[in-house]
């Protein structure tokens, strides 16, 4: 009688391993193209640029999306287990969300350390690493800087490259293909660099607010001038004392550009734009946040057009 | 006993045979050597001090001459101090005076006033921060809760413990430490200290490199049956757990045991998740299963099927089967059946501002016990809507036998409202009507506050 018991647990236990191990064969990737998983768009953007037809990329966080809350969805893990690769933008951007995917993806090759698991940021110039003590009261802060550092095309340059090794690393008979896409990507960026910064020009010094720190980067590039955000601290929505304190600054300031990022609201952005005459730009900061925004290149096409724009309107 | 107090008097005086050897005017002058020596060394610290704050430009000029002044007020003090207490600890030995004790004993009022203009001071704190590095993420989280209204628990459920929320309780704290192990694997404690005691919530190793796609965890852990089993209390939308958890699945503690699962990934039409969890636990989770002996080991099973209707829409749904074990000895068994429907819709672009979340558990329960078993029933279903990036609203209809008098039916519903002054704190109230079997009606207003300290990793979907 016990033995049966046992026999039947053990059975049933056997049940469902046999019924996981029976797809063990499976091969888990083809062996032709590189499969990379990225975090952002605008990392598989680069790596689109290096791997070029070697490679299969995709994005989890599409680029209209705040890419602080992705909801760990499991279609993910069907896309994370066959990964040969993983990049991450790192500083804890994908905090919320991607730690517990890597976990349950059952691949052991991306996880945190393993050969297919790159942090971009490694590679990045990273500002706004906070100094002295640092604790919530100061919002949402990324204690190792700001994520957002893709929105400078020199970090761009210097992620592609970061990839364009890792890529050579992992299949060494790619590697020149790798470098010489890179060192294409690397010209043409230098070329469109030459004529982002000569369209800016005139611009610089301007001064605009932003919804969130999401531009410091991009800001700095471009010689612009960040005067506060609309979240009084990171993470925390807009109040009404900031919002007046805002509107009183940028009066005082002659602050005309209010930068918003397509996944928070409008709404205060343009009651300050109103209050105060400025214009209030729903800007990308990523690849894919808009139909037409298909590359690294046109994320600064598109959104200097919106500057240049916002900033004539406001002369 | 006379060698007792011979070896506690040798012990005693042997530091000072040394003493005792040297002649007084010996031990005088060596003092006298000490002093000026510790005069010397005070004056290069001092020294050393000027040298260091002209070197370093200060947004105030004053303030370095007043350390300064404060300094060697303090080491003049400290000085004869010092070498009085140091005196006969070193006395003898012939070791150079350490300098360092004395001047931060001297320093310390000093190093508060210079601290904050920016001075480089020595890293006391340089060997524990480096040894922060490894250390996991902690993180605490607080969940407080009250009560006020008619509970009105009939007695029969007071009795197996059901008892009402008391009117003000710190419900629980969970001190959480996680961290990666090794390559190989992970690591994932949740230590609960409710108003009873501490209790091991979970503590777990995950292997995350295994072979074959599969992912394994042994420890301590909440059983992959449903999905309201898995969560933590304060990832749960709403205070209290539905009627169903109560009465069929332990409550609060849930099937949660010591044991080990495997999990894998399993082969799907294209654009279907579907996974497999099979899990063995030694058989003793609250009042649902109880080991006797050894051999009462229960065991659990999942299947889980997910797949994106929409980028915004997604439809999660899952099969859940538990066999162990009950208190009334090894011949009793206790067999659960789940059945478990999540329906979510979150607009891409407004991923902080609005979502749904529709929720359904029905569980069946069959429970081996005299003079005939009973088959018990429950669900629950819920929705929970996000009005804006603070508020979210929601509602749950509850219905729910009971596993050992499966005919004693308890209905309920709530409605809850969810305030977040930020991702780390939540304020929330719910309005519960409970109809119990016995004919009670509870009217009850419970609210709660959830706060989180520290880094607490995120939660799987």
């Amino acid at each position: 009688m016990k033995l049966s018991k046992l026999c039947r647990k053990v059975s049933f236990c056997l049940l469902l391993c046999a019924l996981a191990l029976g797809t063990c064969a499976m091969p888990v990737h083809s062996a032709g193209k590189i499969k990379i998983v990225t975090a952002t768009s605008d990392l598989a953007a680069l790596a689109q640029e290096v791997g070029g037809d070697r490679i299969d990329v995709e994005s989890i966080a599409k680029g209209y999306q705040d890419p602080h809350f992705v909801e760990a969805k499991p279609s993910y893990l069907l896309k994370l287990r066959q990964a040969d690769l993983l990049i991450v933008v790192g500083l804890q951007l994908e905090i919320g969300w991607l730690p517990p995917l890597i976990t349950q993806s059952g691949n052991g090759r991306i996880q945190v350390g393993g050969s297919g698991y790159l942090d971009a940021s490694q590679f990045a110039e990273i500002l706004e690493k906070p100094t002295g003590e640092v604790t919530r009261a100061q919002g949402d802060v990324h204690p190792y800087g700001n994520p957002h550092y893709w929105l400078d095309p020199e970090n761009g340059r210097r992620v592609a490259k970061g990839i364009a090794d890792k890529l050579g690393e992992l299949r060494s008979s790619d590697a020149t293909y790798f470098n010489q896409n890179f060192e294409s990507f690397s010209q043409r960026l230098t070329e469109a660099s030459k004529k982002w910064l000569a369209e800016m020009e005139p611009y610089r010094g301007r001064k605009v607010i932003t919804y969130h720190r999401s531009w410091p980067n991009f800001l700095k590039y471009f010689g612009l001038v960040t005067m506060g955000e609309i979240e009084p601290r990171p993470g925390i929505p807009p109040t009404p004392s900031h919002t007046l304190e805002l509107i009183n600054m940028m009066k005082r300031e002659n602050v005309k550009v209010i930068l918003v990022e397509p996944y928070f609201d409008p709404k205060t952005p343009q009651s300050i734009a109103r209050e105060t005459g400025a214009q209030a730009v729903v800007m990308p900061p990523s690849v894919g946040g808009e139909k037409e925004i298909t590359d690294y290149f046109k994320l600064f096409d598109y959104d200097l057009a919106l500057l240049v724009k916002a900033f004539q309107a406001t002369k | 006993m006379k060698k007792i107090l011979l070896s506690f008097c040798i012990l005693f005086f042997v530091p000072a045979i040394p003493h005792a050897q040297t002649s007084s005017e010996e031990s005088e002058a060596r003092l006298k050597a000490l002093e000026e020596r510790v005069r010397a060394l005070e004056a290069e610290v001092r020294e050393l001090r000027v040298q260091q704050l002209t070197a370093v430009p200060s947004a105030s000029p004053q303030i370095p001459n007043l350390s300064l002044a404060t300094y060697s007020v303090e080491t003049e003090k400290a000085s004869g101090s010092a070498v009085a207490l140091n005196a006969p600890g070193t006395g003898g030995t012939g070791d150079p005076l350490d300098p360092v004790p004395t001047t931060f004993s001297a320093q310390a009022p000093d190093t508060a006033a210079v601290q904050p203009q920016g001075q480089q001071l020595p890293n006391y704190g340089g060997a524990s921060a480096a040894s922060k590095i490894l250390n996991p993420d902690i993180s605490m989280i607080g969940d407080f809760i009250g009560a006020i209204g008619q509970a009105n628990v009939p007695p029969a459920l007071v009795a197996v413990g059901k008892n009402p929320v008391p009117a003000l309780q710190m419900h629980e704290s969970e001190l959480g430490l996680q961290a990666i192990i090794d390559p190989y694997a992970r690591g994932d404690f949740f230590l609960t200290f409710g108003e009873s005691g501490v209790d091991l919530e979970e503590g777990y190793i995950t292997f995350t490199t295994l072979p074959g796609g599969f992912v394994a965890r042994v420890g301590k852990f909440r059983g992959d049956f449903g999905k309201v089993n898995t969560l933590h209390n304060h990832v749960l939308p709403w205070i209290d757990r539905p009627l169903v958890n109560d009465r069929l699945l332990a409550g609060e503690d849930g099937i949660d045991d010591a044991g080990l699962s495997v999990t894998r990934i399993l082969p799907a039409p294209k654009g279907i998740f579907l996974e497999g969890t099979a899990q063995a636990f030694r058989g003793d989770s609250g009042d649902v299963f109880t080991s006797s002996k050894r051999g009462d080991v229960s065991v659990l099973g999942h299947l889980r099927g997910y797949r994106d209707i929409t980028d915004q829409t997604n439809v999660d749904l899952g099969i859940s089967y538990a066999r162990g074990h009950n208190d009334l000895g090894s011949t009793f068994l206790t067999d659960l059946y789940g059945i478990d429907a999540t329906l979510r819709w979150t607009p891409l672009r407004r991923t902080i501002y609005h979502n749904f979340v529709g929720r359904g558990e029905f569980i069946w329960s069959r429970r081996d016990q005299f003079p005939f078993a009973q088959r018990a029933f429950g669900f629950f279903t819920s929705g929970d809507y996000r009005l804006n990036r603070r508020w979210t609203m929601g509602g749950r209809f509850d219905r729910s036998g009971r596993a050992r008098t499966a005919n004693l039916i308890d209905n309920g519903f709530s409605g809850v409202l969810t305030y977040w002054p930020s991702e780390f704190s939540q304020v929330r109230g719910q309005y519960r009507f409970t109809h119990f079997a016995e004919g009670r009606d509870g009217n009850e207003l419970l609210f709660q506050f959830i706060f989180v300290l520290g880094a607490h990793g995120a939660h799987p979907f």
